[in-house]
């Protein structure tokens, strides 16, 4: 006798309180076994390459804000400093310690809040509110260097916009020691417990080869062992002068990618520490150019630049030709190539991993989208 | 005359539990909310005591939906047969010495019997919502709740066994008698028992059921206003019946110094076991389907059944 | 050491095509390279009078130059496979519109030799084609279905071409520079 079975379609968002923002994925379910995955997106495009093309240079900076708005700093970042390679610009040395502890201060603030709604998203509630205690701390400090909270649009094109009021670096420091308190409870409070490693170890596993192929970046290829960070390979800024370490996990699991998180939040403490002892007193926090003009004009020319972001490499390809206006900005957003992988991972895993195996993603649709 | 009093029990009864529900939430709500660094509930009232109260005011002012595409019969009975049972069983509940609804002398029998077709609320709740996260929330709570039930009943069978007894007063009686608690002969069924309430209970982290994180809200996905009220209602209601059930079975009912009266003993231990279902919930993540089943299955009804073999022979051995 | 790298790879991909077609141009040594003859790139830009250094493609990195009909999926594999390039990570790939004609840059990485590789593939503007090399690097992916949502070049070979960010139903490609956007039809009028 066979049983006549038929292939049940269930929609996984784009309402849906797990897929943090309008992601829609479509799964093909044979009982508990997804046979197929198709990730939809697009919900959110606000079309920001081409709004990029209206607007001069530094009017666009404001709306890397909103690609990933859990990581903003490093945005900016990364479209001043491909703006900046087409001028060939020095940058004073102030803002790119300003810079590097203001990103990484968000890059911690980042990986908070992944780490609370990871946990969530597992089932447990306190961890989300821990999280956000903490990352209150992080965002006060961001907060009164740029005076705001997620979209700082704090760099500029040569720079940063405000210099750290009085007394900011040793406020710094002051969280730096709270945070590095606060973040050993999340190993107490989490790592060790039996249910979270029974969900996360083994699931969701990538291979060295899938994270390469995939074009996968960030904490997931550092926890299947592959060991870019280009903060190290390819130091920008001025992380070249900093001592830290790269975490690095073989195992590929949703565990592995978990450590190499709460990992790096450690090496962004020891940066942001480093940086507030060797930040010089005093001194420009912009390039006099930068400055004085506001219609940049970089020459007719074109470059990537990439950057670590807390969600993987992000770049941008910047074409210039020799106007106020870019001809061309190509944003590679982290998490619009890491989510690719979901088609490919997510099949012959059972409905109860799929949002184990989402999360620890850590994906931002804003930044998806774009 | 006799059905007079029953039906003023069964009043009282129902009163008294709509007023430990509301402030069994509001506990709850409080001791997360601290446990979270934050005050919980204090807008409705002094400490947030008539918050509940609102909320349950405006569940009752909802409009009332039902999908187009739902069984609509089966909707509507599913969170009433899911309440009914779960308020039934408070009948044997013996609160004290001399406060008990129905004396019976098959009160272990009846609570488990009758506990059992909440599940049938739930799986019909799930099946006519017609919606996929609820089928699949009721599938999982009724293979979770059907696999937990048994070590919970064989966990009970322990304390049976020696008593002698399926009567919650004479099990009460019989503790008072040898001196302690049951919880220090029968610790290894106490520890079964707690585990297994827990699933049966749909309650973290073992609430599978109702994963918000990955089945939105499970079975009552579809359900909103009063029927949602009546199966939240079903869901405390119950758990109030658990923990009645391990404070006769395993900390002795209402015994304990004379200082106070047995009833508020009686209600002390329970509350201890709520709040300790609190506290797991503020601590732990979800566990999984297959996990949870595997531990079921694989740990739980082995030492359950390790317990009534250890219980029988020590029986026998004492005569 | 970029300028090794490009030669090698310049060597690599005329060993592959087997004939002088590759277009580079090289950034480091300043003052102009002399581009091959036959497949000069037709350089968009006109030297303007006040700019401060030369203007160049893709600073301090190797680029090369091929038109589409010179790119194939088999070039593609020998950048990948082969044992002195091992370019196995895909960073990036941009589509961008001129007036003549249009362009795709992969940006390529190798995690072994820890190299970097832009290939800018140029394709005539009207039916715009790059062979895709999805089948090679996964992570080309939605990538490429992102560059043929905005700009409408297509990806022979891509598994999966279809809009990924607009609407299937979206007509017209909005990144193209003559793209018009109908404020009316979108109710922003």
């Amino acid at each position: 006798m066979s049983i006549n079975t038929e292939e049940m379609i269930l929609n996984m968002g784009p309402q849906h309180p797990s897929t943090h923002g309008v992601f829609r994925l479509k799964l093909h379910v044979n009982g508990e076994t997804i046979t197929k995955a198709e990730p939809v997106m697009g919900y959110l495009h606000r079309g920001s390459e081409k709004l990029a093309e209206g607007f001069i240079y530094t009017q666009f900076i404001p709306y890397t804000d909103r690609l990933d708005y859990m990581n903003a700093m490093t945005n900016n970042y990364i479209y001043c400093a491909g703006v900046e390679k087409l001028l060939d610009w020095e940058i004073p040395e102030r803002a790119e310690y300003l810079r590097i502890i203001t990103m990484e201060l968000n890059r911690i603030a980042s990986h908070q809040l992944w780490w609370g709604t990871y946990l969530l998203d597992i089932g447990a509630l306190s961890p989300f509110l821990y999280a956000l205690r903490d990352r209150e701390t992080v965002l006060d400090r961001l907060n009164e260097i740029s005076g705001a909270r997620m979209t700082f649009n704090y760099m500029r094109i040569g720079g940063v916009k405000w210099d750290a009021p009085d007394g900011w670096i040793e406020k710094v420091k002051e969280s730096v020691k709270v945070l590095r308190e606060n973040i050993a409870e999340y190993d107490e409070l989490v790592t060790g417990n039996e249910i979270f490693q029974a969900r996360t170890m083994n699931v969701g596993t990538l291979t060295k080869e899938q994270v390469i192929n995939w074009g996968l970046s960030g904490p997931i290829a550092r926890g299947s062992g592959v060991d870019i960070d280009i903060r190290k390979t390819e130091p920008y800024s001025i992380y070249d002068r900093f001592d830290f370490e790269v975490p690095v996990e073989t195992k590929g699991d949703a565990y592995a990618r978990y450590k190499v998180r709460i990992a790096e939040l450690h090496q962004s403490l020891n940066i942001i520490e480093q940086a507030c002892e060797q930040i010089p007193a005093e001194g420009d926090i912009i390039h006099k150019k930068g400055a004085r003009i506001m219609m940049i004009k970089p020459p007719a020319a074109e470059a990537y630049t990439r950057a670590e972001a807390s969600k993987g490499e992000i770049g941008v390809y910047v074409v210039s030709n020799g106007k106020t206006k870019p001809y061309r900005v190509k944003l590679r957003r982290p998490s619009f190539v890491n989510v690719s992988i979901l088609q490919d991972m997510l099949v012959g895993e059972s409905i109860q991993n799929v949002v184990a195996i989402f999360g620890s993603l850590d994906v931002v649709l804003g930044e998806v989208d774009a | 005359m006799d059905l007079l009093t029953m039906i003023l029990y069964a009043v009282i009864i129902l009163g008294a539990l709509l007023g430990a529900v509301t402030y069994a939430i509001l506990f709850e709500r409080k001791v997360i909310g601290y446990m979270q660094l934050r005050p919980g509930p204090n807008r409705h009232g002094p400490w947030g005591l008539f918050q509940t109260i609102a909320d349950v005011m405006k569940l009752l002012m909802k409009e009332d939906i039902i999908p187009t595409a739902a069984d609509k019969k089966i909707f509507i009975i599913a969170p009433v047969l899911a309440f009914v049972p779960s308020f039934a069983i408070f009948a044997t509940i013996a609160w004290s010495e001399n406060i008990v609804g129905a004396d019976l002398n098959i009160g272990v029998l009846y609570f488990i019997g009758i506990s059992s077709i909440t599940t049938l609320g739930v799986l019909m709740g799930g099946w006519s919502s017609n919606n996929k996260y609820s089928l699949l929330g009721a599938i999982r709570g009724v293979a979770q709740v059907i696999s937990y039930e048994i070590p919970l009943v064989l966990s009970i069978i322990g304390v049976v066994i020696l008593v002698g007894s399926l009567n919650f007063r004479e099990i009460v009686l019989y503790q008072e008698s040898i001196g302690m608690w049951l919880i220090i002969p029968q610790f290894l069924a106490f520890i079964v028992y707690m585990i297994s309430a827990i699933a049966e209970l749909n309650r973290s982290p073992f609430d599978l059921p109702e994963a918000e994180s990955e089945l939105v809200s499970g079975y009552h996905t579809e359900y909103s206003g009063f029927r949602f009220a009546f199966f939240m209602l079903a869901e405390y209601v119950y758990a109030i019946a658990i923990s009645a059930l391990a404070t006769t079975l395993f900390l002795g009912g209402w015994l304990g110094p004379a200082f106070l009266p047995g009833i508020l003993w009686f209600l002390l231990k329970m509350c201890f076991f709520m709040f300790f279902w609190f506290w797991l919930r503020a601590t732990l993540p979800r566990a999984r389907v297959d996990h949870l089943m595997g531990f079921g299955w694989k740990v739980l009804i082995p030492l359950a059944l390790l317990n009534i073999v250890i219980t029988a022979i020590i029986k026998v051995w004492m005569g | 050491m970029s300028q090794e790298v490009l030669d090698l790879v310049v060597e690599k991909v005329h060993g592959f095509l087997g004939e002088e077609v590759l277009a580079f141009e090289e950034p480091e040594p300043e003052p102009e390279e002399e581009p091959k003859e036959d497949e000069k790139p037709k350089r968009r830009k006109k030297p303007e009078p006040k700019i401060e250094r030369p203007a160049d493609l893709n600073f301090g990195r190797p680029m090369i130059i091929l038109d589409s009909d010179k790119w194939s999926v088999e070039l593609a594999k020998m950048l990948r496979d082969d044992e002195e390039l091992q370019f196995d990570f895909l960073s990036c790939v941009t589509g961008v519109d001129y007036d003549e004609h249009m362009e795709v840059i992969y940006n390529f990485y190798s995690t072994v030799k820890d190299y970097y590789l832009g290939v800018k593939i140029k394709t005539p503007r009207d039916n715009p084609s790059v062979a895709s090399i999805e089948p090679l690097w996964k992570a080309a992916d939605y990538m490429e279905r992102e560059v043929y949502d905005l700009l409408g070049i297509d990806f022979p070979g891509h598994w999966n071409m279809k809009r990924i960010l607009l609407q299937d139903e979206w007509e017209g490609h909005p990144l193209r520079k003559d793209y018009v956007t109908d404020k009316k039809a979108l109710g922003l009028d």
